[in-house]
């Protein structure tokens, strides 16, 4: 057993500072696809077929991406470098709100993104120091649960922020789902929430959970999480990576402003 | 009884006697061009250089059929999921219950006095994908084991029915996320073949890298979970930050962790962003650190007694179920799609095979996947070594089939990845996905000899499937 106490001082502390200090490493994070050039003359037909999840939209000559249903495969950046791009960092995948997820912003978006705020931080003044987490399944395609997983080990580390997964929805603040929301797990799901004790906050995490995903319209599927329980986190990415998802969790608990910032 | 009970049977018969002259039982699914058509069934078989496909056509409105699983037993789920979407009755099928549409339980398999169901899932305790273990029990011992997949069942393979060959390959990269590598790499397979095309040796390379890596992020994973289930915390840390060192590389070379975008109809989409001498010291680097995790883990004898003997698998059962990737090696049937029906860049790499093994249990699954990274870190540097020579070569050719219908395959970390893929006017109408996890995950019913309640974990994170590539 002793040659694991050595090994366990091998390479030092690997463990990131983020979100105290910067990480390289979620700087240079590659987020979903945004209009770079929004007011086009191209025809409409042109930019929206571009997109196999329909993500790309294109009214008055305003050309918008909706990254809740970027599925990033980058076919639009490759295709049309001039129109989009990829977003960079780890900041601009998580929402309150739906449709704050479509950029550029939708005409009359702010007053329902000012209302969502406002009603997450009533919730997370109650959530301090010792946030627990309860995961569940909508069916995903297991990738997200992987980027779930690496946040539990050595290089992201959630418990040094005082964030604990727990088996029991009994204790759970936080309802973090993933998945694009398989019938089957409908009821499971509900029944999850409903066993949490409020106050409460739900993170839809990765496009699947926000949209459905390739799979929205489906017979199978809800198209998204948000049918089935309220949603107070939307967060895109397929699947997000361990940055984008710490960074909608620390949003959960209150810790971080939507936009990046510190807000205590 | 139908009318062609006959022809069914004969199938069947012909079927049998494949498999009893050493091929490989590799699936059996039901299509249906449109509603009103007859039902056809297709087995796929797989022999010493190829994957062939035995096929008989139902009568119109046939409601069943001869069950295959009293003769073949490794069709058992097949048969079931038939059921589940077509409703037709494999007539004399053991237990008929719904596999991949939600539904009434099982009934309790074993019946007796102070015997009792432990339920554990959907929502599992941890972060896992749901899925639930019905486990019947006097209190230790597991007699006897249900599974029920259904409840994340996405209706995936029938989401491709529409697609052009380009989107249906992002689909196929998110039906089994953490297989994504394979799952594109089987797909493109299937398209290449029907258009005949062949991808440039640059791109077979390219497809190699991140087949390897996949394998090597996930038999990493498996590690992680026996290492947590056994509370040695410190070779878990270990092992994770090893698994999040292969998965930054992935995306350092392709933008993606998990390789998605790379493998694309005809080739790859680009040459990694690594300059080959900076690919060659990482993988160089990471081989090192592995193996030397690897020796440390292997030579805990607290951990080793978790494992031996836990959940074995029998060499005869793993033969005759057609035991795919680490579990069937594990138990002396090894039939690797790199070794023996190669493609992409390993024809020119020479894989050699991993050892011959017989005990199957945790134990040996985990010291095949030990070998199988090993052989991993072996073709890595090859294929970089090869590639850093080929930086200026094309990356794709044209592959546009507009119609047809082809088998592809690969061998994701898990075992082989099978698609059935048919288009028409260069659309998809129909995309039968078989993952590894779907063919293997039943094998968990029969390793539950002499084991306990606590051995549970070892024997799940052993298996290292995901569920999302069985209830699709």
């Amino acid at each position: 057993m002793s040659i694991w106490v050595l090994r366990g001082l091998r390479d030092g502390v690997v463990t990131t500072r983020w979100p105290a200090k910067p990480d390289p490493y979620a700087d240079a994070w590659r987020g979903p696809a945004r209009p770079v050039d929004a007011s086009r003359s191209d025809p409409a037909a042109d930019l929206t077929d571009l997109c196999p999840t329909g993500a790309i939209t294109v009214t008055g000559g305003t050309v918008r991406v909706d990254q809740g249903r970027c599925i990033l495969c980058g076919r639009c950046v490759a295709e049309r470098p001039g129109v989009f791009a990829w977003s960079q960092g780890v900041t601009g995948a998580a929402a309150l709100v739906r449709e704050q997820l479509v950029i550029p912003e939708l005409p009359g978006s702010g007053a329902a993104v000012a209302a969502a705020r406002a009603r997450l931080a009533e919730r997370t003044r109650a959530l301090r120091r010792s946030v627990h987490i309860r995961h569940v399944d909508a069916g995903s395609d297991g990738s997200e649960e992987w980027e779930i997983q690496a946040l539990l080990g050595p290089v992201y580390d959630l418990h040094r922020l005082g964030v604990f997964v727990t088996a029991s929805p009994r204790h759970a603040d936080v309802l973090l789902v993933t998945g694009a929301g398989a019938l089957g797990m409908s009821g499971p799901l509900r029944t999850t929430y409903d066993a949490m004790p409020g106050p409460k906050v739900v993170i839809a995490a990765g496009t699947d959970a926000v949209s459905g995903g390739l799979l929205a319209g489906g017979a199978a599927v809800t198209g998204g999480v948000g049918t089935t329980v309220p949603v107070d986190i939307w967060l895109a990415g397929s699947p997000p990576g361990p940055f984008g998802i710490l960074n909608a969790l620390l949003i959960a608990v209150g810790y971080l402003a939507p936009d990046g910032k510190r807000s205590r | 009884m139908t009318m062609t009970e006959p022809e069914v049977q004969a199938l069947w018969k012909e079927l049998e006697a494949r498999l009893a002259a050493g091929d490989r039982f590799a699936g059996l699914f039901a299509t249906r061009a449109a509603d009103r058509d007859p039902v056809v069934l297709s087995a796929h078989v797989a022999t010493a250089g190829d994957i062939e496909t035995l096929q008989v056509t139902l009568p119109p409105y046939a409601t069943s059929y001869p069950a295959l699983t009293p003769r073949v037993g490794a069709a058992f789920w097949y048969e079931r999921v038939i059921h589940d979407q077509f409703g037709v009755v494999p007539e004399g099928h053991p237990r008929l219950a719904p596999l991949i549409r939600p539904g009434d339980p099982l009934p309790r398999h074993v019946e007796g006095y102070g015997l009792f169901t432990i339920p554990h899932g959907p929502v599992r305790s941890g972060v896992l994908e749901s899925i639930e273990y019905l486990v019947e029990t006097p209190g230790e011992a597991i007699p006897h084991l249900n599974m029920r997949v259904f409840y994340k069942h996405r209706g995936v393979a029938r989401r491709f029915a529409g697609m052009t060959p380009r989107d249906a390959v992002l689909l196929a990269e998110r039906t089994e996320g953490i297989a994504s590598v394979a799952h594109a790499l089987a797909f493109c397979h299937a398209v290449e073949r029907m258009a005949g095309c062949v991808p440039p040796s640059a791109a077979a390379l390219v497809r190699v890298l991140h087949a390897e890596l996949e394998r090597i992020a996930n038999h990493l994973d498996v590690a992680v979970r026996l290492a947590d289930a056994a509370g040695l915390a410190v070779a878990t840390a270990r092992l994770a930050l090893h698994k999040e060192r292969v998965m930054r590389l992935v995306s350092r070379m392709c933008g993606s962790r998990f390789g998605r975008g790379v493998v694309v109809p005809g080739g790859v989409s680009a040459l990694p962003r690594l300059a080959p001498a900076e690919l060659r010291d990482e993988v160089e680097q990471l081989a090192r650190q592995v193996t030397s995790e690897a020796a440390a883990l292997m030579a805990t004898s607290s951990f080793l007694d978790r494992l031996r003997g836990t959940g074995p698998l029998t060499p005869p059962r793993a033969r005759t179920h057609g035991a795919l990737g680490p579990i069937g090696k594990a138990a002396g049937f090894a039939d690797d799609n790199r070794l023996t029906r190669p493609y992409d860049g390993y024809p020119d790499l020479a894989v050699w095979p991993t050892r011959a093994h017989q005990a199957g249990d945790a134990l040996v699954r985990l010291r095949v996947r030990w070998e199988e990274v090993d052989q991993s870190f072996g073709l890595l540097r090859r294929a970089a070594e090869e590639l850093a020579e080929r930086t200026g070569d094309q990356l794709r050719v044209a592959c546009e089939p507009t119609s047809g219908r082809a088998l592809g395959w690969a061998e994701a970390p898990q075992g082989e990845v099978l698609y059935d893929v048919a288009l028409a006017a260069g659309r998809v109408t129909g995309c039968q996905p078989r993952s590894a996890s779907f063919h293997n995950l039943v094998l968990m019913h029969e390793v539950f000899t002499g084991d306990i309640l606590t051995d549970f974990p070892f024997i799940e994170a052993s298996f290292g499937l995901s569920v999302a590539g069985v209830a699709l």
